[in-house]
């Protein structure tokens, strides 16, 4: 059935540079239309998943498929139903705004129109201006502008909103919709957590080359990460985990009255969940990594 | 194939427009040939360098300005691509275009059409300057501007593919000057564009004579020098077989080394 097939699809990767492992056997898949969230943190192998799917990295071992190619092996008919935004970017770029989106439309078979995707990244002002003399963050737009303007199929963004100011982020958001509306599917690494709780449909954390947990955004981390905290004054401050905050206030109300002092409800953000999961990872790892260097030396 | 060469033909503008916007590359590489040649011409405006079978006096511009149209293909060409393709390489402008479908072929087309561009702009203007500003005689016959053609187009795609092939050298877009410079630096002083080739030490002269520019500087004098001129060089004579077979040797070599050598990225590092 192709139209059940997932556009992205990896099993088991796995790669590592000499002695040291990046990416120590992923497996995950991304349905069409999806936005899917890879998070981690520094250093975990997000970069190298992504750039091993972009085609740009070989794979030690395992399987990957995007839109039915190995990346490996990806010629030009499948770059053009790519879109990628690479992490970073510091051309020097001695050409236009315009210039730069007219001629990179140009390889690909549908282009968006130049002047659309100039005013959805909001530099309809600098669209005559040197990419050069352009501010990191407007850059960063064009970068973003590059990334859609073949019309992919699949979007990869890396870390796409580095720089931006909130507005510009919100912006980028708003974008972002309706390519999905338009049932683009997306892979997107990000370090802020509220950019892949607004985007994301599914989350993956990666850390230590490993994925350590996978699902919907609002189900990551386990019902038990989710939890909510309730917090309160009593002989200073004292919080409690519960899923039933509703009787431990009331609880509380009987023996401190109605108004109870310094009372909050907390529901973990989606970045409190992975606070909470890579950190319990990162100790797990440190151990087994000083028993390996143990046996090394 | 009919969209590689539409996209190649387009990368050309795309490219050509970029050189004219970067003030280094213009002074370093285009404008370079024709301050040398003002310097030379001015600086030796009295100095005689010998006579032609009718008695004239070979002027200073004379003397220089095969040396320079010498100097700005091998700057156009070798100097200009290997630093820019390392630059490319190292700002990420290589990586964004190996992940479109822009064809390798295509950017290639682009290169070598924006050295023709800029090498025949830049070989004019050193022409008019020597012309027109300095009087220096030229060629007036079509003979000696066919062997100036094949001369120059042979000389500007054998020094854009080795630049190419060089671009590989340099570890950073920073680094890509100063390793690029020195080399067409010495090239220049031991090929006869600034010292006269056979005051040279022999042993110099042999090692010159395996390095492309040493052919072109020798084409490119077979052209502008009075006749008689040739009993100064290597056998007493212009050697344009010799001119030809060099340089289509280095092309080879350039070839091989620049798809052995080419990638949109260093993988895996």
């Amino acid at each position: 059935m192709t139209d059940t097939q997932p556009i992205v699809s990896v099993r088991d990767l796995r790669k590592s540079y000499g002695s040291f492992t990046a990416l120590d056997g992923v497996s995950f898949d991304i349905e069409p239309g999806e936005t899917f969230a890879l998070l981690g943190p520094n250093g975990a192998g997000k970069s190298t998943t992504i750039e091993i799917l972009e085609g740009y990295r070989d794979r030690s071992s395992g399987e990957a498929r995007v839109l039915g190619t190995d990346p490996g092996k990806g010629g030009l008919a499948w770059k053009a139903r790519l879109g990628i935004v690479l992490q970073s970017s510091g051309e020097s770029g001695a050409i236009t705004v315009r210039e730069q989106l007219t001629h990179f439309a140009g390889f690909y078979p549908n282009p968006r129109s130049v002047d659309d995707v100039i005013a959805a990244v909001g530099l309809e002002a600098k669209q005559k201006t040197l990419i050069r003399n352009l501010s990191g963050g407007q850059k960063r737009r064009v970068d973003v502008a590059l990334g859609v303007i073949g019309r992919p199929e699949l979007l990869f963004l890396d870390e796409p909103t580095t720089g931006f100011d909130p507005e510009a982020r919100h912006q980028f958001w708003d974008l972002i919709r309706q390519l999905k509306s338009e049932g683009t599917t997306i892979l997107l690494t990000t370090h802020y957590l509220d950019e892949a709780a607004q985007l994301g449909d599914r989350a993956g954390v990666i850390a230590g080359g490993r994925l350590i947990d996978i699902g919907a955004i609002d189900e990551i981390g386990g019902a038990e990460a989710r939890e909510p905290i309730v917090r309160w004054f009593e002989n200073g401050p004292r919080e409690e985990r519960t899923t039933t905050p509703g009787s431990l206030i009331a609880a509380l109300q009987q023996r401190l009255g109605v108004e109870v002092p310094g009372l909050e409800i907390i529901r973990p953000s989606l970045e409190d969940v992975y606070l909470g999961l890579v950190s319990s990872t990162s100790s797990v790892q440190r151990s087994t990594g000083s028993t390996t260097e143990g046996v090394a030396a | 194939m009919s969209n590689t060469l539409t996209l190649g033909t387009r990368r050309i503008g795309y490219e050509v427009r970029q050189y004219f916007r970067q003030g280094d590359t213009v002074f370093f590489t285009f404008l370079f040939p024709l301050v040398m040649l003002t310097i030379f011409a001015t600086a030796f405006s009295e100095t005689s360098f010998g006579e032609d079978a009718n008695g004239n006096d070979l002027s200073a511009a004379e003397f220089y300005l095969p040396a320079m149209l010498a100097a700005g293909v091998l700057l156009s060409g070798l100097q200009n691509m290997a630093v820019d393709i390392a630059v490319e390489k190292s700002d990420g402008t290589l990586k964004r275009l190996g992940g479109s479908p822009l064809p390798v072929l295509s950017y290639f087309m682009g290169k070598i059409g924006q050295v023709l561009v800029t090498g025949i702009l830049q070989a004019a203007a050193i022409l008019l300057l020597a012309g027109v500003v300095f009087q220096a005689a030229l060629p007036t016959d079509a003979e000696h501007w066919l062997t100036f053609a094949w001369v120059f187009v042979l000389g500007v795609v054998t020094s854009a593919i080795l630049g190419i092939a060089l671009s590989a050298i340099p570890r950073s877009g920073k680094s890509a000057t100063a390793v690029i410079i020195p080399i067409t630096l010495v090239l220049q002083f031991i090929s006869g564009v600034y010292l006269s080739f056979t005051q040279l030490p022999e042993w110099l002269q042999n090692v010159a004579s395996i390095f492309p520019l040493k052919w072109m500087a020798q084409g490119m004098r077979a052209v502008f020098l009075p006749e008689g001129y040739e009993v100064l060089e290597r056998g007493e004579s212009w050697d344009l077989p010799g001119v030809a077979l060099f340089t289509a040797l280095w092309l080879v070599v350039g070839l091989v080394a620049a798809r052995l050598s080419f990638r949109w990225i260093r993988k895996d590092s």
